[in-house]
């Protein structure tokens, strides 16, 4: 706009450019650099390994393997069921109801708590013992004569455990969507609405063929704001497995494998790929923004 | 108009069905954390107490993390403040002050906020002892704000973005510089933005755990350190570890239960749309 300050514009933006520079940018090429080394021990050994720590993860950890079927059960359950009761909720909320404002803000507060702090309560709440010591949601269930709800949760064996870690973070989450949603409802000119309903369309028919498809941008705002957190979950599973193995993902192998096992040319590999997941999702979205935003 | 009755009593159920579903963990610490210990049995946990509201547990549990609440605060509170500030600011100079490859600049800031630490994290430890600031809570202060500055940059430039450049030429004509406009025009229109990002920064640097666990020695954990390591030891009493875990909570809920509305505005008006 103003072309003769925009040195000095630059020079106020340059500590935060460089602290970026140094701390993400620098700071992978530095953690990859980790990855192709026999880095092991806490004394730094950079002796050149290539891809060796990548090809063992993939080929000889069973973990690892795990880890990966985990993370993917995790985020298909958690997105879907985040868009799904976002969206529901949004739709009831949309409803004008009278009291809209404490239920809305009933939905989000479990979002101010930690992963940590719900992680242990949930923890509880799905706490799987039978029997004698039947308790939490399953003794709720049991005596509302609803047995077949009765679960043994996140202590199923596996490959099913780790889908009933979505719970908790869905009812962490969910309501967020919906705030997402429904700020993307209301965007939506009242006109648009009026003039379907002269057209004599249901009001089932207006969320589907009008509101529906007008929140597809909404969508995949969520879609990357969720996938890019479940594909980096990590509190939440430390607080609710306490290190079991069979909830194990891959945040929680990296942490144990450089600070308990300090193998970090491993952990460094470990970092890496769950970055080049984030990646494939997020890049992708970031660029098409610039895009879109250059054209303007 | 006895079809509307009927539809909006359907609805109420179902819109109370599921507050009772997001309120039960909060019930349940509540709950918990008022019994005594010889009445915290599985057979009995949902039942209202017997004898009275204990109090004590909430000492007790207030005892056992009074430290690291201390430390949370003392770590929460500059960073929100300064995190928010920095991000006015380059909020301000990418939206408005636009150069030849500012929205690839800002593009490659924006990805900072979507990568796993755990891609980061070994050279962050190795950096941090390098600077002398490992262990203690000033470093996590750092690493805080430096993290934030993505997000804190994305709501200001958004909301910045929805100013009009006429205010600022107008200013102009009057003779303000470029620190002279963000301090007399844009830094008052500002507040909206600073009441997201403070609660957001607020939230986050107080629920994080990754950095904290990692970077702070014993004596200066946060409290979901601290509230993690007494969850998984064996001893704890459940009704000490529920009223310690709400008092854990308890500051951001207070933040959202007060502040919450304006959070809830920004969103909805799309402050973390990118």
């Amino acid at each position: 706009m103003f072309e003769d300050e925009t040195v000095l514009a630059i020079g106020l933006l340059l500590p935060s450019i460089l602290a970026v520079a140094v701390f993400v940018y620098g700071f992978i090429g530095w953690s990859i650099r980790v990855s192709l080394s026999k880095w092991k021990g806490l004394n730094p050994d950079y002796t050149w390994a290539g891809l060796q720590q990548y090809i063992n993860l993939f080929n000889h950890d069973q973990r690892f393997i795990i880890d990966v079927r985990n993370t993917a059960m995790f985020t298909v359950g958690f997105i879907i069921g985040c868009l799904v009761l976002g969206l529901g909720l949004a739709i009831l909320l949309d409803q004008r109801l009278k009291g809209e404002a404490l239920f809305r803000a009933i939905y989000i507060f479990p979002m101010s708590i930690s992963f940590i702090a719900s992680g242990v309560v949930w923890g509880w709440l799905m706490n799987p013992a039978t029997g004698d010591r039947i308790t939490g949601l399953n003794l709720i269930f049991k005596s509302l004569g609803l047995d077949f709800l009765i679960s043994t949760w996140h202590a199923t064996p596996q490959p099913w455990g780790m889908a009933f870690t979505v719970i908790p973070a869905v009812w962490q989450l969910s309501g967020f969507t919906m705030a997402l949603y429904l700020g993307g409802i209301r965007s939506i000119s009242d006109d648009l609405r009026e003039a379907a309903r002269v057209d004599g369309a249901s009001e089932f028919e207006i969320y589907r063929y009008i509101i529906l498809p007008l929140l597809q941008p909404v969508t995949l705002s969520a879609v990357i704001i969720l996938g890019h957190m479940s594909l980096k979950i990590f509190d939440l599973i430390v607080a609710l497995g306490n290190k079991d193995i069979r909830l194990d993902v891959p945040g929680i192998y990296m942490w144990v494998t450089t600070f308990d096992g300090t193998n970090y040319a491993q952990g460094a590999a470990i970092g890496v790929l769950m970055l080049i997941s984030v990646a494939i999702l997020v890049v992708p979205y970031l660029v098409q923004n610039m895009r879109s935003e250059n054209e303007l | 108009m006895k079809h509307r009755f009927w539809t909006k009593g359907i609805l109420y159920l179902i819109l109370i069905a599921l507050a009772v579903f997001y309120l039960l963990p909060i019930y349940l610490m509540l709950l918990t954390g008022v019994k005594p210990f010889n009445e915290v049995d599985l057979k009995t946990m949902w039942a209202l107490p017997l004898n009275g509201l204990h109090i004590e547990n909430f000492i007790a549990g207030y005892k056992q993390l009074a430290p690291n609440l201390k430390n949370s605060f003392i770590m929460v509170i500059p960073e929100a403040i300064l995190s928010s500030l920095l991000g006015s600011l380059n909020g301000y100079l990418l939206s408005k002050w636009k150069f030849k490859g500012a929205n690839l600049v800002f593009t490659l800031i924006l990805f900072g906020m979507f990568i796993p630490y755990q891609s980061i994290l070994i050279p962050l430890v190795k950096f941090m002892q390098f600077l002398n600031l490992y262990g203690d809570i000033p470093g996590l202060i750092l690493v805080h704000i430096i993290y934030g500055i993505p997000i804190t940059t994305l709501i200001f430039r958004n909301y910045y973005a929805t100013i009009g450049t006429e205010v600022l030429e107008a200013g102009r004509i009057d003779g303000a510089s470029l620190m002279g406009l963000y301090r007399y025009i844009m830094f008052p229109l500002s507040a909206p933005s600073f009441a997201v990002v403070i609660i957001w920064q607020f939230t986050q640097a107080w629920n994080e755990f990754l950095f904290a666990v990692i970077l702070t020695n014993q004596s200066h954990w946060p409290v979901t350190v601290a509230l993690n390591n007494l969850a998984g030891s064996q001893l704890v009493q459940w009704n000490v570890l529920m009223a310690a875990t709400l008092l854990a909570a308890l500051p951001t809920l207070l933040v959202y239960i007060f502040l919450g509305r304006f959070f809830m505005r920004g969103l909805m008006a799309g402050a973390l749309k990118g």
